[in-house]
């Protein structure tokens, strides 16, 4: 057969932008895979926690002897037993000198702080026997009262979450914009201005809700351990480890294997890991731990937890003046690894995408008898783009504007980026107005701008409303220079290493440790593409400290813009190597060397080539290659971004509201996000559909809820309300690509957007459908009972009853804490 | 989430039920689909002696015609409701309730009796059993059998008429005279939600009227209830969208649901009126 191809068809098609299915999704979707819960080793024994029933109190004394004579038992631990060598759960993030660090046993000794704070440890041959005798261990508490409520709590005569501090407040954290000169006397522009408004939201507490319950499993081998954890910071954990348990660096390798989701709520040293790590070191045995789903949701770390004094500044003509924010931010009952960080974090968002002259951010932290509060999808974002685009609605119904009108009017244009914000930030490159024309055409705004007319005009008890988000973010987590300067303990940048095997198939080792995000997929089409190999040749390996020994992990929709920006650096180092080797074996200057496709040919020397892959088979064997290098190709790079990355996009809800039951009801989503370079649009795609799930789903669905005595009676998905698909509508999506010139990919993250900016649009969609009823706000997330309320008793729908709902027992806290209760004998047949 | 230990039997025939229910010690839990059971043994808010597993025990499933009536065998699964022609014909209303408990998953293991035992007043089939008049079978140690009908089988919360020993086989469904209209109104927030409220509707019109209505609610007290004020108000009333908002009125009349995450009392109070007019406007076919 004779075949004509011109030469485009021979040239293979660029990886980067091909919506490749992930190569990791078969075994991740199986579950054939080594998720940490699967693991089992020889002897292995299985830890139970003990955890408390109650909120605040002081522990009197704990009778571990009942539980100790049960079959299977093999011992059982109090904080007394580890109180000399369990530290503290480290605080990587003291935002001012000042803060104050109460500090986190892993077990509590004395006193305990949250419901389902660890008081014992069982270790048993089983993990039945060890769930079989966690309730014959006998804890005595002297009850104290609990902390629970932020207003309350910084009041002079409040109670106290911790009696040996001062106050219930850890920090107070303020960002003035005049004080650092990046904009004018805040107080002053108020003075002046025409308008202020000021308005008081709540961004609820979430729990992070991760597919797969946290796990870990520690191996000692003489004095090394080895400790396999659901983790999304594998590298940061053994540094943490080390530092709070004394075992060397050295002697302590830490892997994540596949890890099933996390959204920040992996991201924390747990006091179960410190634990296992204690145990298996005490009794020289493997050890394991995993968590119920009932444990993950009332003892992992929760997220968001703000309460928001907003006040904003503008002229009549709709030109923004000033902005200042008030954040009360809700720690919990300890500090865990960035719980101080992330509404500090918030505090260089709050501006947004507008040109504010002047702005203060005030933030004080808060502990609570609750479980502490840390990195949830977005991380101080989230509260501040939600407080940003709920008060520019406010401010356009307070001038009587057009909500899109008094935005266009004060963002950034096109034309001025890079554009240094009010909070000092140097925003890259993007197109608002592009980005708002586009998703104004994908939902067919003018369309349903009129079905709203219609439906106020007939009085239909259905009203239509159309909520916009108009949102920028700061990814790319992070110039450590910056880190440094906002006194977080670590850096930012990230590590990786191409090793090119004999066969010529490359392996690529990232210290960005994947927790489903797909880096596997997307590592490869870079390194494809860069040294023109296959990439089916390419395997990326990460997860393990002894395989990858640098890396910051996963977070911060950091991975592809300093990670994947890592990869193609150590790509660009195995070329420069391999080029030598080429000019050497092929007999050319390496300056008439040119590499494409995979291939080094001599310019003007049809025919003379040489394939990378050849040329990894050669420098393997050795026995011919230039003197002045190693017989090797690898490569290693370090990338430390000089800036953040900011992603944009316009999203734009159209919400059904029943005005007779208050039920909400998404009836449009369109969304167009700038990520800049995108190097798998099905990646892409599926990242911006799981962060609007969750990002709707705080507008609508979840809310982590205490009772009066500090219960967590959200305790199970039955009153903790995750969407399924069934819940959610159909999103439209599309992109514009401003690439970003921090890194040589372009991209600048896409793992938070959906989260960030969906929460607002959502939440304006619903006020714009009922405010002609007298709604001006409605507390999130927006309960059918809320709406209702609001639309028929005013104010924002309130607080909801705290008790969990009575359909099947109603299985709460004080339960699922293993304790007993009357409901442990219900009646009927099930 | 590991149970506490129990024993576990798991028989064939009804005789085989009793008698292991009768062997089981002091506290016996019949698990018919194990949809609630499993999981509140998980959470250990109930640690049975002994859970009987009825899935064994085929006589008890099925549907069949018995002249003015049809019945339900007590194991018959959410799933085979579903496809059932007897039920689609003289209970759609069943049906169409079935149709929104919980999903698919559930449905093809938790069973029409289970859920009915169980009597969770979240739960959506106790209040259409109690519209439609049901009959509950229940066999009782040595195979004597009586029969309750739904009025008084619904005792209190999780609680029914069945006393220890005793097992429900199966439940009779009278079939309806005339011409009859069916509707059951869900309201829960995400799809596989208990009902925060729900209403199921049956309505026989008659010369333009409304000759007669049936209302169970969901969730509007410890047990379903009969929303027997608006039944009043309705039996001869005028087909018609006003007579019916008006009737729904007094929908609430007699109830007394719980406060919880979902709604306080008040809210349910008017959820319950709104969606029995809902529920009668579409069952009367308006």
């Amino acid at each position: 057969m004779t075949v004509t191809e011109d030469a485009a068809d021979l040239a293979p098609a660029k990886e980067v932008g091909k919506a490749r299915r992930r190569k990791e999704d078969a075994r991740l979707i199986t579950g054939r895979t080594t998720w940490t819960d699967n693991m089992v080793l020889p002897g292995m024994l299985h830890i139970a926690v003990v955890r408390s029933p109650v909120a605040h109190a002081k522990i009197t004394n704990v009778d571990v002897s009942a539980a100790k004579q049960a079959p299977g038992i093999i011992a059982v631990y109090t904080g007394a037993d580890f109180a000399e060598e369990q530290g503290s759960i480290p605080c990587a993030w003291p935002v001012t000198p000042d803060m104050v660090n109460p500090g986190h046993p892993s077990i509590a000794v004395e006193e305990v702080n949250h419901v389902g704070e660890a008081v014992a440890v069982i270790v048993a041959r089983s993990r039945t026997a060890a769930a079989d005798a966690l309730e014959l261990v006998d804890v005595d508490y002297d009850l104290l009262p609990p902390v629970l409520d932020m207003e309350e709590a910084v009041k002079g005569e409040a109670d106290l979450c911790h009696d040996h501090i001062e106050s219930n407040t850890a920090y107070h954290f303020v960002f003035d914009a005049g004080e650092a000169g990046t904009g004018a006397d805040t107080e002053q522009a108020f003075a002046d201005a025409d308008v202020v408004v000021s308005r008081r939201f709540v961004n609820q507490r979430l729990i992070p809700a991760f597919m797969e319950p946290r796990s870990v499993v520690v191996q000692p081998q003489g004095d090394n351990f080895t400790m396999w954890s659901a983790t999304q910071i594998p590298h940061v954990l053994r540094v943490m480890l080390a530092m709070v348990t004394g075992i060397p660096e050295h002697k302590l390798r830490v892997i994540a294997p596949d890890v099933g989701g996390g959204f920040g709520g992996k991201l924390q040293v747990n006091p179960e890991e410190v634990i296992a790590l204690l145990v298996a070191r005490r009794l020289g045995k493997p050890v394991k731990w995993t968590e119920t789903r009932s444990e993950s949701l009332m003892t992992a770390h929760h997220g968001r937890d703000q309460i928001q004094y907003i006040d904003v500044a503008a002229d009549r003509e709709g030109n923004v003046k000033a902005l200042r924010v008030r954040l009360l931010a809700d720690m919990g009952a300890y500090l865990r690894l960035i719980t101080p960080g992330v509404p500090a974090l918030g505090a260089f968002m709050f501006p947004a995408i507008y040109k504010f002259p002047a702005y203060r951010f005030e933030c004080d932290g808060i502990f609570t008898n609750k479980v502490p509060t840390d990195a949830y999808r977005g991380a101080g974002r989230p509260e501040a783009t939600f407080a940003i685009e709920r008060i520019m609605d406010e401010l356009a119904v307070e001038l009587g504007m057009d909500p899109l009108e008094l935005r266009r009017r004060n963002w950034i244009q096109a034309q001025e980026f890079p554009f240094t914000t009010v909070a000092g930030l140097e925003y890259d490159s993007g197109d608002y107005d592009a980005a708002t024309q586009q998703a104004l055409e994908l939902i067919g705004y003018d369309e349903l701008r009129a079905e709203q007319r219609r439906r106020r005009e007939s009085n239909d008890p259905v009203q239509l409303g159309i909520g916009f988000s108009t949102f920028t973010e700061m990814c790319g987590l992070a110039p450590s220079r910056v880190l440094g300067s906002l006194s977080y303990g670590a850096g930012g940048w990230e590590a990786a290493s191409i090793r090119m095997l004999p066969t010529g198939k490359v392996e690529v080792v990232t210290g960005s440790t994947p927790h489903g995000q797909g880096h596997e997929t997307a590592w490869s089409q870079l390194v494809a593409d860069q040294l023109g190999v296959p990439f089916e040749d390419v395997e990326v390996l990460h997860g393990d400290t002894a395989v990858s020994p640098r890396g910051m992990d996963t977070y911060g929709s950091r991975s592809l813009v300093v990670g994947g920006t890592a990869v193609v650096k150590a790509a660009e180092k195995v070329v420069a190597k391999a080029r030598k080797v080429a000019a050497h074996l092929l007999e050319a200057s390496e300056d008439d060397l040119e590499f494409a496709d995979g291939k080094f040919s001599v310019r003007g020397t049809p025919g003379t080539s040489m394939g990378i892959q050849e040329i990894a088979l050669a420098v393997f064997a050795a026995h011919n290659y230039p003197e002045d290098v190693e017989p090797s190709i690898d490569a290693d790079a370090t990338f430390d971004p000089v800036n953040f990355s900011f992603p944009h996009g316009t999203h734009i809800c159209a919400m059904e509201v029943d005005t007779e039951t208050g039920m909400v009801k998404i009836r449009k989503y369109a969304c167009v996000d700038d990520v800049g370079t995108i190097v798998n649009p099905l990646i892409v795609e599926g990242q911006i559909h799981g962060g609007l799930a969750q990002g709707i789903a705080q507008a609508l669905y979840e809310e982590a809820v205490y009772d009066a005595d500090g219960n967590l009676t959200t305790g199970t998905f039955v009153d903790y309300l995750v969407p399924s698909a069934a819940d959610l509508p159909h999103f439209d999506t599309g992109n514009t690509v401003h690439a970003a010139p921090g890194n040589p990919i372009g991209a600048k993250g896409v793992g938070e957007a959906g989260c960030i900016a969906s929460t607002p649009a959502v939440v304006n969609a619903a006020l714009d459908a009922v405010r002609h009823l007298g709604v001006s706000d409605i507390r999130m997330p927006l309960t059918p009972e809320r709406v209702w309320r609001a639309l028929h008793e005013g104010g924002d729908g309130g607080a909801r009853a705290t008790a969990g709902t009575n359909a099947y027992g109603g299985a709460q806290t004080e339960t699922t804490a293993g304790v007993s209760t009357p409901q442990s004998s219900l009646g009927g047949d099930r | 989430m590991i149970p506490a230990p129990f024993a576990y039997a798991r028989p064939t025939t009804v005789d085989e039920a009793l008698q292991a229910i009768a062997d089981g010690g002091e506290d016996v839990k019949i698990m018919a689909g194990g949809q609630s059971l499993i999981p509140v043994m998980r959470l250990r808010l109930a640690a049975p002696e002994t859970v009987v597993d009825l899935s064994k025990v085929a006589e008890l499933r099925g549907v069949r015609d018995d002249g003015d009536a049809i019945v339900i065998g007590a194991m018959t699964t959410h799933h085979d409701v579903l496809v059932d022609p007897l039920i689609a014909q003289h209970a759609p209303l069943i049906a169409e309730a079935t149709e929104t408990v919980a999903d698919r998953q559930v449905r093809a293991r938790g069973t029409f009796g289970g859920a009915l035992a169980h009597a969770d007043p979240a739960g959506d089939l106790p209040a259409v059993a109690l519209a439609l008049d049901a009959e509950f079978v229940i066999a009782g140690p040595g195979g004597a059998r009586r029969t309750v009908p739904a009025a008084d089988f619904f005792v209190d919360y999780l609680t029914t008429a069945l006393e220890e020993g005793e097992l429900l086989v199966e439940i009779r469904v009278p079939k309806l005279a005339g011409e009859w209209g069916m509707h059951y109104e869900k309201f829960n927030r995400v799809a596989q939600a208990w009902s925060i409220v729900a209403v199921a509707a049956a309505v026989r019109r008659e010369d333009g009227q409304i000759a007669e209505a049936r209302i169970g609610l969901t969730n509007m007290g410890p047990t379903p209830l009969r929303a027997r004020a608006a039944e009043a108000a309705l039996a001869g009333a005028a087909a018609s969208a006003d007579a019916i908002a008006a009737a729904a009125q007094s929908a609430a009349e007699g109830t007394s649901p719980s406060s919880d995450l979902n709604g306080q009392a008040d809210y349910r109070r008017h959820l319950a009126q709104v969606l029995t007019r809902r529920a009668v406007t579409a069952a009367a076919g308006l």
